[in-house]
């Protein structure tokens, strides 16, 4: 039964491997603006003719 | 472009539109590249980009740029002054300075492109980010080749200047980094939640122990380690507050809440580490992060709405002075008594002065709403905060831009004393006042009660009654359900500060109106003639004269006659803030003030507001600008005057007074010519009276009776637009719904008070357990969940269906629309 041990506690990592990630998107600035990238991702990087 | 669009009728399509800002090419125009411009600057502008390869600008956008008719240079000195630079920076290392600016004139997708490319205008620009929706571009930039002065340039020749105000001088730090406290307490709070939960399955579902390792323990000890960072941190601001709470002597809601967070603790901790349970640690965190997603919930922001602004955000951050035979730049927090100011066209005036040369035509529509502008001669006084309009003008200021007219409201013990601080509900403190005694009296007179029996029993109901009565729901109420109005009525277009501000909706008495642009509508203003009726054939002459110009009276006579036909002209010449002139068809016909058309003084009674018409030197008539009010204006105020008392307070003569009286009815107390600072007065004369007053205005001359009332609201008819500090910003078609949103407001607050009476339910239910000893985690696991739900589902539930009901749940103000109208009016205003 001490795999299961094993387990919760490799599953308790991958969590706080999530939570640090979310953590470090807020810090980032991701969730201060969420209208600007839905504009951006439109916009072709160089010069292109259409 | 939609603004194009909008404006070309299809019988001036002949009439070409500039390649870079679409405008109509007026009097003149240039062609340049096979492409024509409307002026040189625009033309300028298109030379930069497509000198630069950045010409794709104009293929996501037809016609994206920003007019740019007056550009001057010299106007940025300032910024090569140290010390007002580095107020503006950011952030700076060795390698780079971050800047960030305000840029209003961010409209489009091309925009946005345009900036955020810039790098490759200037090398040494290392990039650029655009916000949007707060219309706002951050700049990195190599401090070593490139200084703040340069990069404010490059971005006004582009036609982007940056909205540098005074007030970025004041407080630096208000660009700091937003707080995202709430979110990083929030994210912990879940994630711990979620994984005690998990660990606890095996004790809600009665799963026994047969194999020998003791799961059980071992989840309690984890659940354990668990929650102390969430205690410690996320959680912490409850137990802070209800201290500070004690200490200043008042009960709050923050004091329930913590002594049942700490019982939840201590008693959790004590099973668990005595092996008697498995402790209630699941309730614990799910109580924090219920309670810190309704502080999310309530504290949803509107980022293109300001609620704090005073006049330091309406005034630039430099003016030009003469110094000795030189033209320099001075900041205005350095401006002096004495000092000669020059201000050119489109510029703040930005302290009481005394005109000394040029021509002032002065357009005080920030200051009183009043849109048409004043004309001043030399030796009058100029009131800071007007716009100069038309040419350039000297002016000797005899007031610190602080003391000035205007400005002196803000000295006012109304804007010193912090009218926002606490933005405590006072319902709820009023709530919790009363629950945390009969909690203490419940729980105290069960441990004496069961101490006569049984020691443990005593221990354990003292404690379950600080666990299950704990105010979850209770402290969940008013964020959901005022929070949910404030999202319903922003939908609607109408913005309120906080939560706070629906309670105090409810409890209004007084209803105080401003007159212009409040009750009148500016743009729904148009031009009368006060002279003889004109023939069509003159109708013609002045609609294809008028058509050439963007002066805003000559719009008006554009809309008024719009139906005439369109007549070639010739000559055509525009005398900034005097006329215009022109032959159209053969005939010499000319449009201006009386001084213009040198009309003897004696002829032009009320001269100021009348624009006069001249064919073939003879004067046909002359135009008056009649505002217009706004639509439902009576209904609604015969609605109000049945609940509440309504006044009227204007700066304005009592010219329209018999109009405004068969409108208002016979008992509402109508004053005319008050002053900012009387209107201020008034509102607290009544509040003397204990009548709570909801103050309506839209300028900053009624900034201080807004700051003063107990709800000031700024009705604008556009959203982006500036508007003084308040407590609701309303869009101007909203105007007609005032009642509703009093009647939604106090239908909100009777929501939550049903809310409190069904949390109040669940109590009882917990307690009757709970003074028994007999609470299980596994009921308390349920029951306050159960409850905070309901409490969530009952009180978004509740105030949507009350704005159904009142009509007010619907559509907003189409967003596209106010924007293109934005862009119709920034062309115009340049």
């Amino acid at each position: 039964m001490t795999i299961i041990l094993f387990l919760i506690f490799i599953s308790l990592l991958i969590a706080i491997g999530f939570l640090v990630a979310f953590l470090w998107a807020v810090r980032s600035g991701q969730y201060e603006d969420d209208y600007t990238p839905s504009i951006r991702i439109l916009l072709d990087e160089d010069k292109t003719d259409h | 472009m939609i603004q194009t669009e909008s404006r070309d009728k299809p019988k001036v399509r002949s009439i070409e539109t500039c390649y870079h800002c679409g405008d109509h090419c007026r009097d003149r125009t240039i062609l340049f590249d096979e492409k024509s411009f409307c002026c040189n600057g625009c033309k300028s502008v298109y030379s930069i980009l497509s000198e630069n390869g950045l010409d794709h600008f104009y293929n996501l956008n037809k016609s994206a740029g920003i007019s740019l008719k007056s550009y001057q240079t010299k106007k940025y000195d300032y910024l090569s002054d140290e010390e007002s630079a580095s107020k503006l920076i950011q952030f700076r290392n060795d390698d780079f300075t971050r800047v960030s600016f305000s840029v209003p004139q961010i409209h489009c997708s091309s925009c946005l492109w345009l900036l955020e490319n810039i790098h490759k205008l200037k090398p040494g620009i290392i990039s650029s980010r655009v916000d949007f929706m707060r219309k706002q571009v951050r700049i990195d930039f190599d401090h070593k080749t490139l200084d703040l002065k340069e990069i404010v340039e490059l971005l006004d020749s582009i036609g982007y200047a940056p909205h540098i105000i005074f007030k970025d001088l004041d407080n630096p730090q208000a660009q700091a980094s937003p707080d995202r406290s709430l979110y990083y307490k929030l994210g912990l709070a879940g994630f711990v939640f979620g994984n005690i939960m998990l660990f606890s399955f095996p004790e809600y579902l009665g799963l026994e122990n047969d194999q020998g390792t003791d799961f059980k323990s071992i989840f309690a000890y984890l659940n354990l380690a668990l929650i102390l960072p969430v205690l410690l941190y996320s959680g912490v601001d409850y137990l802070k507050s209800a201290i500070t709470g004690l200490k200043q002597g008042h009960l709050n809601l923050d004091v329930p809440i913590s002594l049942g967070i700490w019982a939840l603790f201590l008693r959790s901790a004590y099973d668990i580490i005595s092996h008697s349970g498995p402790g209630y640690l699941d309730s614990l965190a799910g109580l924090i992060f219920f309670l810190l997603l309704g502080k999310w919930f309530q504290n949803k922001t509107f980022n293109r709405i300001s609620f704090d602004r005073d006049f330091k955000s309406y005034f630039p951050i430099a003016c030009s002075v003469i110094d000795g035979d030189l033209e320099v730049q001075k900041t205005l927090d350095k401006l002096k008594p004495g000092d000669r100011l020059i201000l050119r066209h489109g510029e703040l005036i930005p302290a009481d002065g005394i005109l000394m040369s040029g021509e002032a035509q002065v357009d005080y529509s920030f200051v009183t709403g009043e849109s048409e502008a004043i004309y001043k001669n030399i030796g009058e006084t100029l009131y800071a905060g007007g716009r100069q309009m038309g040419g350039i003008i000297e002016i000797v200021i005899d007031k610190m831009v602080s003391n000035s007219y205007l400005t002196q409201l803000w000295n006012d013990d109304a804007f010193t004393t912090k009218k926002y601080s606490g933005q405590t509900e006072k319902i709820a403190n009023r709530i919790a006042t009363i629950f945390t005694s009969v909690i203490l009296l419940i729980s105290f007179s069960s441990l004496i009660y069961w101490s006569f029996f049984d020691a443990s029993v005593a221990l354990n109901a003292f404690s379950s009654v600080l666990i299950i009565a704990c105010p979850c729901a209770v402290a969940l109420s008013i964020p959901f359900s005022f929070g949910n109005v404030i999202r319903i009525l922003a939908a609607r277009g109408i913005y309120l500060r906080n939560t706070g501000i629906v309670e105090n909706l409810s409890m209004i008495t007084d209803i105080v109106f401003d007159k212009t642009g409040t009750i009148t509508s500016i743009s729904a203003s148009h031009v009368k003639n006060t002279g003889v009726e004109l023939n069509p054939r003159q109708k013609d002459l002045i609609y294809s004269l008028a058509r050439h110009s963007t002066h805003p009276l000559s719009r008006l006579i554009e809309k008024e006659y719009s139906h005439c036909n369109l007549l070639g002209v010739s000559n055509y010449i525009e005398e900034k803030g005097r006329g215009i002139s022109g032959f159209v068809d053969g005939s010499l016909v000319r449009i201006g003030s009386a001084k213009f058309l040198d009309i003897p003084a004696s002829d032009n009674t009320g001269a100021d507001y009348s624009t006069y018409l001249e064919i073939e030197n003879e004067i046909v008539g002359a135009f008056l600008q009649v505002s217009a009010y706004r639509k439902g204006l009576s209904a609604l105020v015969e609605k109000l005057k049945q609940q509440y008392n309504v006044a009227l307070l204007t700066g304005d003569n009592d010219r329209e007074a018999a109009t405004l009286r068969s409108i208002f009815g016979k008992n509402v107390s109508l004053h005319f010519r008050q002053s900012p600072q009387e209107k201020l007065n008034a509102i607290r004369k009544r509040q003397e009276d204990n009548a709570r007053v909801l103050m309506i205005g839209d300028g900053l001359n009624d900034a201080g009776a807004l700051r003063q009332s107990d709800v000031g609201i700024v009705i604008s008819e556009d959203t982006s637009n500036f508007t003084p500090a308040c407590d609701i910003v309303m869009s101007a078609e909203r105007f007609e719904e005032l009642n509703k949103l009093l009647q939604y407001a106090s239908s909100a607050v009777r929501t939550v008070w049903f809310t409190y009476l069904v949390a109040a339910i669940y109590n009882i239910i917990g307690l009757s357990y709970a003074v028994q000893g007999l609470l299980s985690p596994v009921i308390a696991a349920v029951l306050m969940p159960l409850s905070s739900v309901t409490i969530v589902l009952i009180g978004t539930g509740l105030t949507t269906l009350k704005a159904r009901k009142l009509g007010l749940f619907g559509p907003a103000p189409a967003y596209q629309s106010t924007q293109a109208k934005m862009n119709d009016q920034y062309h115009l205003a340049r």
